[in-house]
Parts: structure tokens; sequence; C-alpha cells
């Protein structure tokens, strides 16, 4: 019994780190059709400009976290005007390779400033204790994990549903040349979806980093692992990557506390048994 | 009209092909006269030709793109590494071992791989080498696990020519082994099977249309590539006596892909130039600066996508292009 609620709550947890990584990069794969295998880099990029700012230079959690996050966007939204309007027109096997050629260029950039060690985030102190949720005690730091995960998989839903910024989207996404004829700017909706993906995965990387440590080969060693939630959820669509983080972080989780032996090859599998059966992920439409 | 130019351009072809194919044998001799300190660098070089080759097949001729190619050379480089621990430690054998073992796992990856399409593929193809990767690192035991598989100890080749410290012998071997991958592979893209490939790549519709399987040519195709990196595999674990987990790593397979681009898809000489050059600038960049050259790596890449995306060997008819509209 406790081993079950064990696994549902650091696998849970687990998902949401995934699923804020990952969300991003199935809106920018979904609506711009680009392969950017370079996404993990703004997690790393928010994780290296967290520790600076909570090491080095001192400041609090709670204001390094939020500068952090903006640092990663502005970041994003200067390369998505130079870099990644280009890449909207090449072809798939293009686009892999320009965004592995931008991953390397990042990690050399961290591992240059920072070295190749890993970069721990200095978290407050309320962060390492814990609560009693009744059936069990609960790290604060995982409980945040957990409601910011969700706050965010609401806020999103919330966005695309009733603002009119994610009806834009949506057009968008359905079909991009013929949401620009209707007169919806679909080069702002690009860079601001694209600025809002990198947020969400600098703030999954800084919040993650427990889980997945923040070092300069970051973006290449988890790359996989947030490509797998976005192709299992389905290209577009953030219900999808929502449930497919979920399910892939319990199903993670379950296996390293019953047969660690194996490693991350349940992962894998699980993976290759919904895309044998379901090409396009859970939630992906034709 | 357009039949008349592509008639003649085919003959010209042949002719260049031919000349292509004494130089880079020239090249292949001369390089052990004019580095004799740098035949570990160069077999290595070798190796990953052959690799590249075997990709081209996949991705060049038949149009499908993977980035998992690393576990059809791992799968190769470890049967050969155990087959040589256990059973023999015969070259030539090991070869024919790592050229199976490529070729079966190949052919049962490829029965799932060949049905998806697009991201799915490239997301199969990533996990099916994670998978092989995690039993790899499982089976400690056996394969060695993290530390790598050693105590590998070869043979002679053919019982006369014995592997020495300076990597000699390797460098021949590898060479030659080489070139009869890649007259073999020739020989293949001209037939009426490579012909399919292509085929396929350009219309799988019509292809179907004319009565092509097309889902068994190319599980086909992919067990061939299969065999020919299992075979570079192999290589790599005869030459250097050991096999690290690397070999069924995604670094391994997006940078056989680079190299691939580099040099040109679908003609196999972009396997040549591509790798040549990469592995030159990876190696010269690394010793100039081990902890930085990865900036250098990802400057090379980028500025091949944006500027020479048709790679270094679609260089000369882009100018011929240019020079016919100008003049």
């Amino acid at each position: 019994m406790s081993v079950l609620s064990s696994i549902l709550v650091d696998g849970f947890s687990y998902g949401m780190i995934l699923f804020m990584i990952s969300v991003g990069l199935s809106v920018t794969m979904g609506l711009m059709r680009v392969i950017n295998l370079a996404h993990g880099g703004f997690a790393l990029l928010g994780g290296a400009a967290a520790h600076w700012l909570t090491t080095i230079a001192g400041i609090g959690y709670f204001i390094a976290v939020p500068l952090a996050v903006l640092l990663t966007v502005a970041i994003a939204i200067a390369m998505e005007r130079v870099l990644y309007r280009k890449i909207y027109y090449f072809s798939e096997l293009q686009q892999v390779l320009a965004t592995i050629g931008i991953t390397f260029l990042i990690i050399a950039s961290v591992n240059y400033s920072f070295g190749s060690t890993i970069l721990a985030i200095k978290v407050p102190d309320v962060f390492r204790t814990s609560i009693d949720l009744g059936f069990r005690t609960l790290p604060v730091h995982r409980l945040v994990v957990i409601v910011a995960g969700l706050l965010i998989a609401a806020g999103l839903y919330f966005m695309l549903e009733r603002t009119r910024f994610g009806i834009q989207l949506r057009a968008a996404v359905d079909n991009r040349d013929m949401a620009a004829s209707l007169g919806i700017n679909t080069v702002r909706i690009y860079a601001l979806s694209f600025g809002l993906g990198a947020g969400l995965a600098a703030l999954g990387g800084i919040l993650g980093a427990e889980l997945l440590p923040v070092e300069a080969y970051y973006p290449l060693r988890y790359m996989v692992l947030f490509l797998v939630v976005v192709a299992v959820g389905g290209l577009g669509s953030i219900a999808g990557s929502f449930f497919a983080a979920i399910a892939l972080g319990i199903i993670d989780t379950a296996a390293r506390y019953i047969v660690p032996e194996y490693g991350t090859i349940f992962f894998f599998i699980a993976m290759m048994l919904v895309l044998t059966l379901r090409p396009r992920g859970l939630l992906g439409r034709e | 009209m357009t039949k008349s130019i592509s008639t003649s351009r085919v003959g010209n072809n042949a002719a260049m092909g031919l000349a292509l194919d004494v130089l880079l044998i020239s090249a292949g001799i001369a390089a052990y006269f004019l580095f004799p300190d740098n035949l570990g660098f160069l077999t290595r070089v070798l190796i990953m030709i052959i690799m590249v080759l075997s990709l081209d097949l996949v991705l060049g001729y038949a149009g499908i793109a993977t980035l998992g190619h690393a576990a059809l050379f791992g799968t190769g480089a470890y049967a050969a590494g155990l087959f040589a621990v256990y059973i023999s430690g015969d070259p030539l054998l090991g070869l024919g071992v790592g050229a199976a073992a490529g070729g079966v796992i190949a052919f049962f990856s490829g029965l799932i791989l060949m049905r998806a399409h697009g991201l799915t593929l490239l997301m199969l193809s990533i996990a099916v080498a994670q998978v092989l990767q995690e039993i790899v690192n499982k089976e400690r035991p056996v394969t060695g696990g993290s530390d790598g598989l050693q105590g590998i100890d070869m043979d002679p080749v053919l019982g006369i020519f014995a592997f020495d410290f300076f990597g000699r012998t390797g460098y021949w071997y590898a060479l030659i082994v080489l070139f009869v991958v890649f007259f073999f592979l020739k020989i293949v893209v001209a037939s009426p099977f490579g012909l399919a490939a292509r085929g396929i790549q350009e219309s799988a519709p019509r292809m179907r249309a004319i009565g092509t399987p097309v889902y068994w040519r190319l599980v086909g195709i992919y067990t061939l590539a299969g065999a020919v990196a299992g075979i570079a595999g192999a290589l790599s674990a005869q030459v250097t006596e050991l096999v690290s987990l690397d070999a069924l790593g995604f670094t391994l397979s997006a940078e056989a892909l680079i190299m691939l681009i580099l040099g040109g898809l679908g003609r196999l000489y972009g396997a040549f130039f591509g790798t040549i050059i990469f592995m030159t600038v990876h190696h010269t960049a690394a010793s100039i600066d081990p902890f930085n050259w990865l900036f250098v790596i990802g400057a090379l890449v980028l500025l091949v996508v944006y500027f020479v995306p048709e790679g270094l060997l679609g260089l000369p008819e882009k100018l011929r292009k240019h020079l016919r509209w100008g003049g």
C-alpha cells in the first residue's frame, strides 16, 4: 500500500515535470511543424540562470525563479526571430539537424560559462521540510512541483478555451494558412507561443532539478524523454501531453521501484506500444 | 530534350564516378604513408564511413528518416565483441557475425519501424536504440555494462596479419573492408532493388500501383543497411578491442546523420566527404580545446543546414545551375 502510494505520488510529480518541459515542445511541433530537438536547451538555460542567480548573485529563490524564466523567454524569442523563422520552412531532416546544431551551441555556451559540473539551485529551507498528508509525508518541494504543474495545466486549458489568444492559437494549429488569411497575425502567435513554451520549459527545468539534475549536457541527455512525451501525447495536444506525461512518469517510477535493474526500459516499451497502435499519439489528430 | 540531357549526364556521371573511385582509393593508400602517427584516428574515420554509407542507403535512397542508426552499429559491435571473447578471435568470422546480428536486429525492428512515418518513425528508431542500450547496460556480467566489453583478443587476419600496437594492420583491414562494402553498395543501388528504394522515396503510392510490395521492400533495405552498419560496428570492436555503451548511443546516431547531410544524401560519395570533414574538424577542435570544441561542431552544423542544405556534393550542381542561368 505504501509502495503504491509512493509510486503514484512520485510518478505524478515526475509526470508534472515532464509535462511542464514538454508542453511547449508539443505546441511548437503542432503549430509550427518544427521538430525542435533544442527544446531541452531552454530548460537548461532556465536552470543555469537560476543557478547563477541563487548561488552566485545571491538573490532569493522567489525572485530568482521568475527572473530566470523571463530571461529564458527573452533569449527564446530572440532565437525565434533570428534562427527559427527560417527553420519553419526546412524539411523534416534539416530541422532535426539545425536544432541539433542549436543544442550543441547552447551546451557549449553553458559549459563555457559554468563548466560541466552539476549546477545546484539553492532552494528555500521550507522546501526541504516534509508535511504530513495523512497517508504519508511528502517533501514540500515535491508538493510545489505538483501544485505548479496542475496550475499550469489549468491555466493553459483556460487560455486555450477562453481567451482570444487561445482561439487564434487553435485556429493556427488547425490550418495556418487559413488562419493567416482570416487576418490572424500568425507570426506574432508563433513568437508568443514559442516564448511561452520556452518559459514553461525553463520553469520545469528549475523545479525538476531535483529529479533531472541541471548540467551542461542536460538537453542531449533528456531530449529523448521530452520528445517521447510529445509523440505519445500527440503533436499539438496540450491535454495529450498532460496525460502522456503522467502515465509515463508513473510507469517509469513504478519500474524504478519494482524492477530497478531494468532502468528506463519500460518507459520506452510503453512508448513503442502506444506509437505502434496509435501512430499519431494518444490524442493526436489527423 | 530533358531526356538527351539526362542520358549525357549519366555517361558523364559514370566517368566521373570512376575517377572519384580511383581518387578515393589512392587517398586511402596515401593517408597511410602521410599520417603514420594518426592511424588510430584514420581507422575510426574509415569505420565511420561504412556506418554513414549504411545510413545513406536507408535515408538517401529509401528516404527513411531515422535517428537510431546506432542500434544497428552497436548490435554489430557487441555481437562481434562477444563472439571474439567467448567463441573465436577470427576477424573475418567476427565480421560475418556482426553483419548477421545487425541484419537480424534491423529486420525485426524494421517490421515495426517501416510502418511509421515522420516524427513517429524518428521516435521509434530512437526508442529501439535506447532499449538495446538499456539491455546491454543491465546484462553487466556478460557485456560489461557501463564499463564496456573488455577482453577482446583478435587473431591475425586470415591467420597471417596480426593486429599491431601502431594500428597498421587495423588500418589496411578497415580500408579493404570499406571498399568491398562500397563497391557492393554501388551495385546494390544500381540494381532493381536499389531503384525500387528510390522509387519509394519519390512516390510510395505510385510504386504500390505498379506492383512493388513497398513495406517489404523497405524492410529489406533496412535489413541490408543493418548488416552494413553491423560490419562497421564489428570492425570497431575488433580494431579497438573494446565496445562501450556509446556504440548504441544517441550521439552516434546524430553524428552519423550530420556527416551524411554534410556530404550529401543519396550519392554514396557523400559518406566519404562528410565523414572525413566532420571527423577532422571534430578531432582538430577537440585537440585544440578539449572543453569548448562543441562550439565549432554546432556552428559547422548550422552553417551546413543554412547555407549548403544539399550537402557539399550538391555544391558543383548548384554552381552549374547558377552559371547556366547567369550565362
